[in-house]
């Protein structure tokens, strides 16, 4: 089996969360492997967040450039198919910049891809064996991949528990000069901040939360009374959001708020990787479903399998009467 | 501007209980509703959007059976100029990179300026679309929420990070970009519209209509396969209330007001 590589993403010089999750990873995948970390950026950011991944590195490979000063994942994988060698398992995070960088450099790699890989079963005779998830997290498949020619894989945040201890004294090595010009057809321009709302569902301790259950624009009215009877707010799932019948600040989850609620009523809503990512600080969280199978039960406290169109309703009704009798 | 959009046709798993098949090879796929992939519909609608303002025409095409011209032919409902099916014995089990390899072959025998696909389909692997990209050599952006043509050279595009924070970018064509959903509203379509394509010749395009070398497509070319299905152990998972409506009702408020602190 090749060498395991380890794509670290940065932030002002902060190695992300998943730099020790992906050492994890790598370790599944090969016990007996020493992972080298693939680090690229520009300036004193590279430098300061190199540094940090060497405690759990035993080697990491820098590519300071500044071009690639901001991650730009189509520059950075020109970078990368420059360094790394044939036949080699690179693993990036399953995150906004794995899916853009992911795909296309398992194809320059000439290397198999696997996505969004919860866990490692076991690499035998030249064949890594993982779970994933499928149609929308309500199956998992075991996947076999072909390493012969090395792996490309992108691994779910979170999904890779890092034990505390184990400190590397890693070093460091510079391969920026082994790196020729980048150019790309994209060019990174700017970063325009999400626009904060008219309600801000972080700071709130109960959620009333809804999915696409809710069916239609006019139901979320029903939330809203829920909402007012508890002392609440209402939050959301990415399909209310994309049908625009909730504005963008209430969407909870990866491309949307984190919360840390103490309650969490998850109204209508299957309990997508995406979605949980966005709830922090380990609330107690009611599930309301009408499917039995769906995986936000996996995750809540408390569940009732229902309609929501009726049994929210009900709620509300039910505060009403307690707060006049 | 000519856009080709590559969509699937998938099970609908907000509105299906899916359950494992015998074999635990596959899901039960008999008495399941099927559609068009979410972020494919919204793929399509941008770039109807597009040849709106730019003039062109927009091509759907689909790597798969006879059952999946359904959604070829809802997407030409709503706008879509033609449709295409690729299709062959040869397809069966290709993996991402098969795929797109299949697609690759289809986009070098025509010209296309833009090529659109959605995020990622019902596998969740987000990969044809830049997979597609780096097989033609084209610039490729993820999670596209926002596009606008700024000359016939290139385009100005955001994508969606983290926090719903938009990373905007400029990119040349020709270019692949996968949509994000909620990127616009897609229009509806009704039994009316999709009777009006209904007469509208599909070509099925199979590996040597394509120039596709077998071997690198289907089981033949999978570096990645599928072993089964299988529905994880619960781990501790919720506590589900058996009562009835109102004591369910009663239970949880109660629930909420302890827990949530409120009197
Ligand atoms: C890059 C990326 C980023 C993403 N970021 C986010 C994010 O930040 N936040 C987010 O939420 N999603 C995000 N998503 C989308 C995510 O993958 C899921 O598609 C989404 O979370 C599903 O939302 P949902 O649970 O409301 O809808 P569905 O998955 O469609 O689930 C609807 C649920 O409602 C139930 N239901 C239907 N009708 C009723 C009823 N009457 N009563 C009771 N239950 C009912 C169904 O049984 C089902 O479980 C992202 C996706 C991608 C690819």
């Amino acid at each position: 089996m090749g060498r395991i590589f380890a794509y670290i993403t940065h932030k002002n010089g902060v190695a992300d969360d998943s730099a020790l999750e992906l050492a994890m990873a790598a370790r599944k995948i090969d016990p007996s492997a020493s992972p080298t970390a693939l680090i690229t950026g520009w300036g004193s950011a590279i430098d300061a967040a190199s540094a940090s991944v060497a405690s759990s590195y035993a080697e990491v490979w820098k590519i300071s450039n500044e071009k690639l000063a901001y991650p730009n994942a189509e520059l950075v994988r020109k970078a990368l198919v420059q360094v790394v060698p044939a036949g080699s398992i690179v693993l990036v995070p399953h995150d906004h910049f794995g899916i853009d960088l992911g795909p296309g450099l398992s194809v320059r790699l000439n290397a198999a891809f696997v996505s969004d890989v919860l866990a490692v079963d076991a690499t035998e005779g030249g064949f890594l064996r993982a779970v994933r998830q499928e149609f929308g997290g309500q199956v998992s498949a075991h996947v076999r991949c072909d390493l012969s020619s090395g792996a490309v894989i992108t691994i779910r945040p979170g999904a890779f528990k890092v034990p505390a201890g184990a400190t590397q004294n890693g070093t460091i090595v510079d391969k920026s000069a082994e790196i020729g010009a980048l150019e790309s057809g994209r060019r990174y321009i700017e970063t325009i901040a999400a626009e904060s709302g008219d309600v801000d569902i972080t700071r709130h301790p109960i959620l009333v939360s809804i999915g696409r259950g809710i069916q239609d624009k006019d139901n979320i009215a029903i939330a809203e009374e829920l909402a007012v009877a508890l002392g609440a707010a209402v939050s959301c799932s990415r399909p209310v959001v994309d049908a625009k019948w909730l504005p963008k600040s209430r969407q909870v989850g990866s491309s949307g708020q984190t919360v840390k609620p103490k309650v969490y009523l998850a109204c209508g809503i299957s309990g997508s990787f995406q979605h949980l990512a966005g709830i922090k600080g380990n609330p107690f969280i009611v599930a309301i479903n009408k499917n039995p199978k769906a995986p936000i039960f996996q995750v809540a406290d408390v569940g009732i399998v229902d309609d929501i169109l009726e049994f929210l309703p009900e709620m509300t009704d039910k505060l009403k009467q307690v707060a006049v009798g | 501007m000519e856009i080709l959009v590559c969509i699937k046709r998938v099970p609908d798993t907000s509105e299906n209980e899916l359950q494992l098949n015998t074999g635990g090879n596959d899901i039960e796929r008999d008495d399941l509703v099927y559609s068009i992939n979410e972020p494919d519909n919204y793929a399509v609608e941008e770039a109807l959007q597009i040849v709106a303002r730019t003039g062109g025409n927009v091509t759907v095409a689909t790597v798969g059976g006879e059952d999946d011209e359904e959604v070829l032919r809802r997407e030409m409902a709503m706008g879509a100029k033609q449709g295409v099916l690729l299709s062959d014995e040869a397809f069966n089990g290709s993996d991402g990179k098969g795929i797109a390899t299949i697609l690759k072959s289809y986009v070098e025998k025509n010209h296309y300026d833009l090529i659109l696909t959605g995020v990622q389909a019902d596998d969740g692997a987000a990969q044809v679309g830049g997979m597609l990209a780096a097989l033609l050599d084209y610039p490729f952006a993820s999670l596209v929420n926002s596009i606008e043509v700024v000359d016939g050279q290139k385009l100005r595009i955001g994508r969606e990070i983290e926090g719903g924070n938009k990373e905007v970018n400029e990119i040349d064509l020709p270019c692949v970009l996968s949509i994000q959903t909620g990127i616009n509203e897609p229009r509806y379509v009704g039994m009316k519209g999709i009777r009006q394509v209904a007469s509208i010749e599909i070509p099925a395009l199979s590996a040597s209509d394509l120039g596709v070398a077998e071997a690198t497509v289907g089981e033949a070319g999978a570096k990645v396969t599928r072993i089964d299905y299988f529905v994880p152990a619960l781990g501790k998972g919720a506590e589900i209330l058996q009562g009835g409506r109102e004591e369910n009702v009663e239970k949880v408020i109660e629930l909420v007001k302890a827990r949530g602190g409120v009197n």
